[in-house]
């Protein structure tokens, strides 16, 4: 027999007003013109931009009212990830909320005291995850050995975004021989140590960071005992975030097919008309739908407590299935532009860019699936 | 409410009981899927006599009115009994066209006269019903129906021709769309609704061979057929109206049927049992991590399917493209159905080259016969090419093609 699904779909009134008012903020301040001038910009984002979201209480969101957040369930934060992708907004928002979500899930009392109060405050830290280009690998090759009471790292790690700003880092090494999280710091790390990546999606930010020879004190270690399962929740977490924010794209890829086949004309006809365009551009439609469908299930039945089953299977659907909804919507919407379509000034580029990118974030479509397989079918 | 549940669940109890002691044994023969299917007298007495059973047993018109055949029970009585027939795999109850068209059709709408003259029979079986709209020069486009219907006394003269009558060949009673006004402005306007008998002189049916290799349609030729003029329903230049309102019923966009088991279905559960059972290059397809995958986006677009119910009741979340996920439900959960049986095909491996008839066929060949019987749904109620135009323009906005 395969599993029973779960088709659980709601939505609060707090979910309702948070997708409201993400969807007008990020509609009124990324038109794509500015998203195009931050694609020139170091940091990828505009500093106030930044500081009006702090304002609003986005950083926090999800963390406890007693750290000074907000407070809100993690489901309610996705509709911000999906409005960000409409948009075509690139801002840390991602990688602090991973942060956040592994110190909530793995801090001491101590560190969460620390650290949560000045994320919700705007200070940027992200997540070092991959040690290599392989998303399903188990091999961490980032250690950390204990030497005169303190930790010292050795090792370099690969897409960790937006470490060109982030003022400390939630890094997984191997300690004792088990993954280990640890929290670093911007000013411990060696000068140079962090590298820009030249990403083909270019509204993005990550890098390869040596934390080698970096010393920490051992009261930076993250609980041991809730390591496993809480890298587990950062990556589904992470696969659920990008899942929605693919969406958001996608829809924004759909847009500009549509806009251009209501105007264009050719033979004296609107491009549109022809159902050899027409067509794919409803698939397009229903395969974003789909994709909007498992994101909002998962925000329905996603907790802050560790994830179970039903939570798994929805994170990995949305995951494979928004980020193929992207490419496919990405790569039509380039040949459909036709010859504008291949130029730098038309927007599809933009698109089917982020959709290269987006689909090997926390594992392409293919290795969510050969992990749903055992869960759904055996 | 707890007292309630207590009820419900004994009650389920009881028809799971009695559909298991119930079940008739293999009749040696394929049992249809579909109502589309049934293609031999053997079959059709088979069909029912099983139909008969289940009404007597109780199980079938439940909500309907005491005085019609019925036992006046609350939906959910039905709705369970339906669960327990689709649990247990029973055959199909056939007289869709009476139990769930035109039953509710004229249990809602029908005159006392009516209701007395047709109910009872549907639910027993002893009056079969086909439904005549579709024509053959007009698939799709309903209201452009040709057939006429001229008044002459008492009478209604018919002449034209109906296609895709299901069980045209077997029924008493269709309910028929037929043209009585060709002078009015608009075409909808000049079309009434009868619920005319089959068995007068000028009506004729031609069995039509389906890809399956059987009969299971006619093509109905009406040569000033004389019809009582009584078997109207409504007014003259109604029947548009009649027959939108009967496909809320065939589309079960309204309850009021007397079953809702009309088809047995082909589920993800039988794929993974046939991937279990036949191998290849030696070991069970299970392990063949391409069939893996295969099966998994096949349970994806599923749950996607599922979801998307679930989803358009809550319009907060369809802000971006109202409508679309209705509008889209016919397209992809009929190019799934077609797809997923295609698939379960090549999971036989030689076998899968076997057809109905050969003793050696998976399942006497059901899943071969199911994927071809599948192109009813892509292609009738509209081709999925029809629905990617609707969708495009009525969701989209693009232009007319």
């Amino acid at each position: 027999m395969t599993r029973e699904m779960n088709y659980a779909m709601s939505f609060s009134d707090e979910q309702a007003m948070i997708m409201k008012a993400a969807k007008e903020f990020c509609r009124k301040k990324s038109p794509i013109s500015s998203v195009r001038e931050w694609i020139e910009t170091d940091t990828g984002f505009d500093a106030r931009l930044w500081d009006e979201m702090v304002e609003l209480g986005w950083p926090g969101a999800t963390i406890p009212e007693e750290f000074d957040g907000i407070g809100l369930e993690l489901g309610s934060v996705i509709s911000i990830a999906e409005s960000m992708g409409r948009y075509m907004l690139s801002t840390p928002f991602f990688s602090i909320t991973l942060a956040a979500q592994a110190i909530l899930r793995a801090g001491t009392p101590a560190q969460k005291k620390n650290w949560l109060p000045k994320i919700a405050d705007g200070t940027i830290a992200t997540i070092a995850l991959l040690d290599n280009a392989d998303w399903g690998s188990a091999d961490i090759t980032c250690s950390a050995v204990e030497k005169d009471g303190k930790l010292v790292l050795t090792g370099t790690k690969w897409f960790v975004d937006d470490a060109g700003v982030a003022e400390f880092f939630v890094v997984v090494t191997k300690y004792q021989n088990a993954p280990a999280l640890v929290i670093v710091t911007r000013e411990q790390l060696a000068e140079n140590a962090c590298v820009r990546q030249t990403l083909i999606d270019e509204t993005k930010r990550s890098f390869k960071v040596d934390f080698s020879g970096v010393k920490v004190d051992k009261s930076e270690l993250l609980d041991p005992t809730a390591t496993e399962s809480t890298l587990r929740d950062l990556e589904l977490i992470g696969a659920l975030l990008v899942a929605a924010e693919a969406t958001g794209s996608a829809t924004a890829a759909l847009d500009a097919i549509v806009d251009y086949l209501k105007t264009r004309k050719q033979f004296g006809r609107l491009i549109g008309s022809y159902q050899a365009l027409k067509h794919p551009t409803v698939e397009v439609l229903n395969q974003t739908e789909n994709a909007r469908s498992f994101v909002y299930h998962a925000s329905t039945i996603i907790g802050d407590g560790s994830l179970d089953a039903d939570m798994e299977i929805a994170c990995r659907m949305a995951k494979a299935q928004a980020t193929e909804a992207l490419l496919f919507a990405g790569d039509r919407a380039i040949q459909f532009h036709g010859g504008m379509g291949f130029t730098y000034e038309c927007d599809a580029q933009l698109y089917i860019r982020r959709a290269q990118w987006s689909q090997q974030q926390f594992g392409d479509a293919y290795h969510h699936r050969k992990r749903l397989a055992p869960l759904l079918l055996d | 409410m707890a007292e309630d549940q207590k009820k419900l669940q004994e009650f389920r109890a009881e028809v799971s009981a009695w559909m298991k002691a119930n079940k008739p044994a293999d009749p040696g023969f394929l049992l249809p899927q579909t109502f589309m299917e049934v293609g031999t007298e053997e079959l059709l007495d088979f069909l029912r006599q099983w139909q008969r059973k289940v009404y007597d047993a109780g199980y079938i018109g439940m909500t309907w009115p005491i005085e019609y055949g019925g036992q006046e029970l609350p939906a959910i009585y039905q709705k369970i009994a339906d669960e327990e027939m689709s649990n247990h795999r029973v055959p199909i109850i056939f007289n869709v066209i009476g139990l769930g068209w035109a039953g509710p059709l004229i249990l809602k709408d029908g005159t006392d006269k009516e209701k007395q003259k047709y109910l009872k029979r549907i639910l027993t079986a002893e009056d079969i019903w086909c439904q005549g709209f579709s024509e053959p020069d007009h698939g799709s486009d309903l209201g452009n129906a040709q057939v006429s219907a001229v008044r002459e006394g008492d009478e209604y003269i018919i002449n034209g021709s109906k296609i895709w009558t299901t069980f045209g060949n077997y029924s008493k009673y269709m309910i028929l769309l037929a043209r009585t006004n060709t002078e009015v402005e608009k075409k909808y306007h000049g079309l009434s609704f009868f619920l005319s008998p089959m068995d007068v002189p000028g009506i004729t049916t031609t069995p039509i061979k389906k890809i399956t290799g059987e009969y299971g349609f006619t093509e109905t030729f009406f040569d000033n057929a004389r019809i009582p003029a009584s078997c109207m329903m409504g007014e003259e230049g109604d029947g548009w109206k009649v027959a939108m309102q009967t496909l809320q019923f065939e589309r079960s966009a309204e309850g009021g049927q007397a079953t809702q088991y009309l088809a047995t279905s082909v589920t993800m559960d039988d794929l993974l049992e046939s991937a279990k059972t036949y191998t290849r290059d030696g070991k069970p397809l299970l392990e063949d991590p391409i069939v893996r995958d295969n099966l998994v986006k096949f349970l994806i677009e599923e749950k996607a399917l599922g979801l998307s119910s679930a989803r358009e009741k809550i319009p907060a979340l369809c802000t971006d493209y109202p409508f679309s996920l209705p509008l889209s439900f016919k397209l992809r959960i009929t190019e799934y159905a077609r797809s997923m049986r295609q698939y379960g095909i090549s999971l036989q491996g030689a076998k899968g080259g076997l057809y109905v008839g050969d003793a050696d066929a998976v399942e006497g060949g059901f899943w071969q016969r199911s994927y071809f019987n599948s192109f009813s749904a892509t292609i009738g109620g509209g081709t999925s090419q029809i629905q990617a135009n609707i969708i495009g323009q009525t969701i989209l906005g693009l232009p007319k093609s």
